[in-house]
């Protein structure tokens, strides 16, 4: 009796009529340590020859904070910026039909396809002070490239295609029967689209946001030529890992990613949380 | 409120969905419009919505002529067959939307909202379930929410979209018994789609048959299933067997021979003999009836049916008999149908 109780409570869920289950999940566990737990191991391990004294001076240089505080803070309003535009371009794609909305649909893509360098130089050739569009700014005395608008800038061209390739598929699947309730019960198409259609793509919305806010944290090729790299400015913290790694200091670089990964991870774990919260809800969300 | 289509035509991409269509509905009854896939239907109750425009013709609710009012205006409660429900919201914020989304100068203050969901709850028996979720309630449940949301903002008419189509059969018995016990205790003017002729005649005070975009027959479940205007309604509503018959000198003969049915005031020449298969009377010997042989035998239910070949197997048609009747493959079998129906083949 307690024998059988033992087992079946390791069995988590009920096990599955397809056969094959043990040995899929067992390569996925060897595949996933392969690819990321021991490169990451490595990391923490390369940082644990550190002291926790010096760790925590690192961890509180003046310099680290203000390099975690443009990476996290640029890549969360690049994220938020992309949700609003990301979403209405997901509308436009979706509802509306009009010639070269394919050609649209395609050009979202780009960001992923182009090396993240390319895009970076030309983004600073245009947002210098006296490039095409920087030229625009630079009698109102404000500065895009070499400060954190630029930065974020580069993160919204790079995370773009994270939010709509997540939202599209979902808005697309919407039924129009619950639009068409909503307006039978009165609501005008403002009540309908903010009360109604929104809500229901929230989950998709925040998996966009959230891989864009990781993509964003963890760009380094787009950012690096618009960023001027400034110290205390516009020193992002990947090139801050970079600098270290140039000085030989590799305990000090390994320090610095794993609280950028310690974050990241908390923050991606929280946004999931919350998501399989609501999917509990609102089921196949 | 009484609804009246005058003269309705609807065309999507130039094909016609419906073709000068009227109809009278009135006040408080229970009309169900019913026809197979693509006979016009659901266009129809679309357009009553207003969720569609009619390309010509008129909406009335009451005098007031509703054509160009859109459907917010129009203060309809209308039940999805997928309920399409808001899936985000609790069952509670479902039956409030309609009320919550008024401008502040018509929307009942919020106690008042949450005593009318209470009610309504009660009334579609789903008290306690206010805080569950749509994915967390059943079909029949889904549904019954889907009912009270519609019921929420007071509507003129209620319409419904094969609202039993998604459930399975033992719900949709009772799920339609008890829209039948609402309708009458809540006395709304309610429009239904089927293409369920059984909910159709069981249900509704008046059945309207439609068939390829046009009305053939609006009547009571007695009128369309013992008068039916058509053939198309004979062969769509319960079962009918036919034959190629010829109508002369007020009988009705079968190829050279008069099967003892007289035809008093129907059109002479070729016509179609219609009847159900359970309605007839068998003879011992054929002095004018008809004269089959069994080709076929199925167990029906409560009954045996037999397939008959007439007329040196030129046609087939289908009769029931007891189960205890020993009628045998290949056996003869004499017999005249109780009532029938007669439509001239000559148009």
């Amino acid at each position: 009796m307690t024998s059988t109780t033992a087992s079946t409570r390791w069995r988590l869920k009920e096990p599955s009529i397809i056969p094959g289950f043990g040995l899929t999940l067992g390569f996925s566990l060897a595949y996933l340590c392969l690819i990321i737990l021991i490169p990451l191991a490595g990391l923490i391990f390369r940082a644990s020859s550190l002291s926790a004294s010096e760790f925590l001076s690192i961890l509180t240089d003046e310099r680290t904070l203000a390099a975690l505080k443009i990476s996290f803070g640029t890549a969360l309003i690049a994220a938020l910026i992309n949700v609003v535009f990301g979403v209405l371009i997901c509308w436009v794609l979706v509802r509306y039909d009009f010639p070269g909305r394919r050609l649209i649909d395609a050009m979202v893509d780009l960001p992923f396809a182009l090396p993240t360098a390319v895009a970076g130089i030309a983004l600073s050739a245009l947002y210098a002070p006296k490039g095409w569009i920087g030229a625009w700014f630079t009698p109102f005395d404000i500065r895009i490239a070499y400060t954190p608008i630029g930065i974020t800038i580069a993160l919204i061209f790079i995370g773009l295609p994270f939010v709509v390739r997540t939202v599209q598929p979902v808005m697309e699947e919407i039924d129009r029967e619950v639009e068409e309730a909503a307006a039978t019960l009165g609501a005008n198409r403002f009540q309908t689209v903010f009360k109604v259609l929104l809500p229901s793509l929230l989950p998709a919305i925040m998996t966009g946001f959230a891989l864009a806010f990781a993509r964003g944290v963890g760009e380094y090729g787009s950012v690096v030529f618009i960023a001027g790299n400034i110290p205390y400015v516009s020193e992002i913290a990947p090139l801050l890992i970079v600098i270290r790694l140039e000085e030989f200091n590799y305990a000090g670089a390994t320090a610095i990613a794993t609280i950028m990964l310690v974050i990241s991870f908390a923050m991606l774990l929280i946004i999931n949380l919350i998501q399989s919260w609501s999917r509990g809800r609102y089921g196949n969300g | 409120m009484e609804v009246t289509v005058s003269n309705v035509t609807k065309e999507f991409a130039r094909f016609p969905a419906l073709n000068d269509v009227s109809l009278d509905i009135r006040s408080g009854e229970l009309i169900a419009l019913l026809g197979p896939s693509g006979s016009g239907k659901t266009t129809l109750l679309r357009l009553i919505a207003g969720l569609d425009q009619p390309t010509n013709g008129k909406i009335l609710f009451g005098r007031e002529d509703a054509s160009h009012k859109s459907v917010q205006e129009r203060n309809i409660g209308f039940v999805f067959q997928h309920y399409a429900l808001f899936r985000h919201m609790t069952v509670a914020d479902n039956i409030a939307f309609g009320l919550n989304v008024r401008p502040s100068s018509t929307r009942p203050p919020k106690a008042e909202i949450r005593k009318r969901v209470a009610d309504l709850l009660e009334m579609v028996q789903l008290s306690g379930l206010e805080k569950r979720y749509p994915n967390q309630l059943s079909g029949g449940q889904r549904q019954r929410v889907a009912l009270a949301r519609a019921m929420a903002i007071e509507p003129r008419v209620l319409l419904l979209d094969e609202p039993f189509g998604a459930l399975d059969a033992k719900v949709r018995k009772e799920l339609r018994k008890w829209l039948r016990e609402f309708h009458d205790r809540t006395g709304h003017t309610t429009v239904f789609v089927t293409h369920d002729q059984e909910e159709a005649l069981e249900l509704a005070d008046r059945v309207v048959v439609m068939s390829q975009g046009k009305i053939e027959q609006v009547g009571s479940a007695d009128d369309v299933y013992d008068k039916p205007g058509s053939p198309f309604v004979h062969r769509f509503i319960g079962e009918a067997s036919e034959l190629p018959v010829r109508v002369e000198n007020g009988e009705v003969w079968l190829d050279d021979r008069t099967v003892g049915l007289k035809a008093d005031g129907a059109a002479e020449g070729p016509s179609s003999l219609f009847f159900r298969p359970h309605d007839i009377e068998f003879l011992s010997g054929c002095g004018g009836c008809f004269d089959g042989v069994v080709v076929g035998s199925r167990r029906l239910a409560g009954a045996r049916r037999l397939e008959l070949e007439l007329g040196g197997s030129q046609y087939r048609v289908e009769v029931d008999v007891p189960v205890d009747h020993p009628a045998a493959l290949r056996s003869q079998i004499n017999f005249r149908p109780k009532h029938w129906q007669l439509f001239s083949r000559s148009v």
